[in-house]
Order: structure tokens, then C-alpha cells, then sequence
């Protein structure tokens, strides 16, 4: 009495539903990255200097306080979502495995939380 | 269930150093997940920290900006900076992947190999305007 191969316990299954969200979202996540983290670093790049004034006076400005919030969620996000492949990957024990996936939710969800609050105490006058 | 595992053949079960060939595509791809992991912990953190101190005010930015200036500061912004740039455009190899395309064995690894040198060409161009000013 075993419990077959394990190729022959999930032959006819058919897909899993739920890895192409992931690969997609990724993707998005990735354009939203490529967009907002080229318009930072030009951003950064057209600054006189990097002193606490200039930068609060940039970050005052809706577009940049706007631009910096979107790409906090969208670089979290990336992250978020490529850790949780490199977890898969090399994390097997399903105990420890649920445990770093825990964790990562944790991490991502409290940096994004913390960046955004930053950007905005900063935006609304800190 | 421990004998079991014990009696279970070994099997490859996901893409790793000791199973893949070395070659173009395969250390381009591996580059990718190791500057995308570095930036997760390295780049996040340097953001939320830089973010941290301007939101506490000037007296703790000051701290920031004598650290980012020292000379192990400056290491680790170029090579977060490197990360950036490396995971960037090996990202947008995936892209062009993405599509069908450059999957023949001579466009794959002349684009596998040109990749990382656009990125330590685009960390040179942007230290480059940075320190200009």
C-alpha cells in the first residue's frame, strides 16, 4: 500500500492555478520598478546637493511624495514576490518553509508600511 | 516517513550551482537572483533607512549623510548602486526572454555576457554625474 510515485500522485490534476498570477504580477511589478526607480534616480541626479532642506523641499511636492509611495509598494512587492521563489527553492521542510514565507510577508508588509509612513510625515511636514 | 525519505531516490529538484553547467545564461541568471536578493535586503534597508532619517528630522539625517559619506559608506552605496543597475538590465534580458526571443545558444550567451557589463557601465555613468556636481 503505498502512495504511488510522485509524478503518478498529481498526473491528472491538471495546472496548479495559481503560478501564473504569480509570474504576471511579478512582471508588472517589475515595469512599475523600471519606471519608478529610473525616474528616482534621475530625480536624484538633477539635485543640487542631498542637504535635509533640498530634499524635504523636493519630497514637499505632490508628484514626488506620489511617486516615492508608488515605488515603495511596487519595489516591496518585487521583493516580496522574488524572495518567495528563492524560498521555494532552496527551503524544502515544509515547516521551516512556511515559517520564512511567514516572515516575509511580515518584513515586506512592515517596510512598506514604514517607507510610506516616512514619505508621507515628510510630504505633510515633518 | 523518515525511512521513506531515506529510501527516495535523489532527484534534482530545482535549479542550483552543483547541478548546472557553468556557462553565460546560467551565471547571468544566478547573477540575477543574488543582486535581486542583495537589493531585497541591502537596497530596501538603505531606503527605509535613508527615508528613517529624513522623517526624524536634520539632527538624525546629519548621521545619515556623515556615514553615507565615509569611505565604507560610499563601498556599500556603489555596491548597491551595482546591484541596481546589474539587476536592472539583466531584468530586462528576461523581458526580451519573456517574448521568445534570444533564446539561440550564440545570441543567448553573447547577450548573457554583454548584460553585466551594461550594468557596471550604467554604475559608472551615474557615480559619474553624481560626483560632477
Amino acid at each position: 500500500m503505498g502512495n504511488g510515485t510522485s509524478v503518478g500522485r498529481v498526473r491528472g490534476l491538471g495546472s496548479a492555478h495559481s503560478g501564473a498570477h504569480h509570474w504576471l504580477v511579478q512582471r508588472f511589478t517589475a515595469i512599475g520598478n523600471l519606471v519608478l526607480t529610473s525616474w528616482f534616480a534621475v530625480s536624484l541626479l538633477g539635485l543640487p546637493n542631498f542637504s535635509y532642506v533640498t530634499l524635504r523641499d523636493w519630497l514637499v511636492s505632490p508628484v514626488s511624495a506620489t511617486g516615492l509611495c508608488l515605488l515603495i509598494i511596487s519595489v516591496f512587492w518585487h521583493a516580496r514576490l522574488g524572495l518567495q521563489v528563492v524560498v521555494e527553492d532552496y527551503v524544502h521542510e515544509h515547516g521551516a518553509k512556511f515559517a520564512a514565507i511567514a516572515a516575509l510577508n511580515l518584513a515586506a508588509f512592515g517596510g512598506a508600511g514604514f517607507g510610506l509612513f516616512s514619505v508621507i510625515r515628510l510630504a505633510l511636514g515633518a | 516517513m523518515a525511512q521513506a525519505t531515506h529510501t527516495r531516490k535523489a532527484r534534482p529538484i530545482s535549479p542550483h550551482l552543483q547541478i548546472w553547467r557553468w556557462g553565460p545564461g546560467m551565471a547571468v541568471s544566478i547573477l540575477h537572483r543574488a543582486t535581486g536578493s542583495a537589493l531585497s535586503f541591502g537596497g530596501l534597508g538603505l531606503l527605509l533607512c535613508w527615508l528613517g532619517c529624513l522623517a526624524s528630522g536634520p539632527e538624525t539625517y546629519a548621521l545619515f549623510l556623515q556615514q553615507a559619506g565615509s569611505w565604507y559608506g560610499r563601498i556599500v552605496l556603489i555596491g548597491i548602486s551595482w546591484t541596481y543597475f546589474n539587476h536592472l538590465v539583466s531584468g530586462l534580458r528576461h523581458f526580451l526572454l519573456d517574448i521568445g526571443a534570444g533564446f539561440e545558444v550564440s545570441s543567448n550567451n553573447r547577450w548573457s555576457a554583454i548584460s553585466p557589463v551594461i550594468g557596471i557601465v550604467l554604475t559608472a555613468a551615474f557615480w559619474a554625474c553624481l560626483l560632477s556636481h
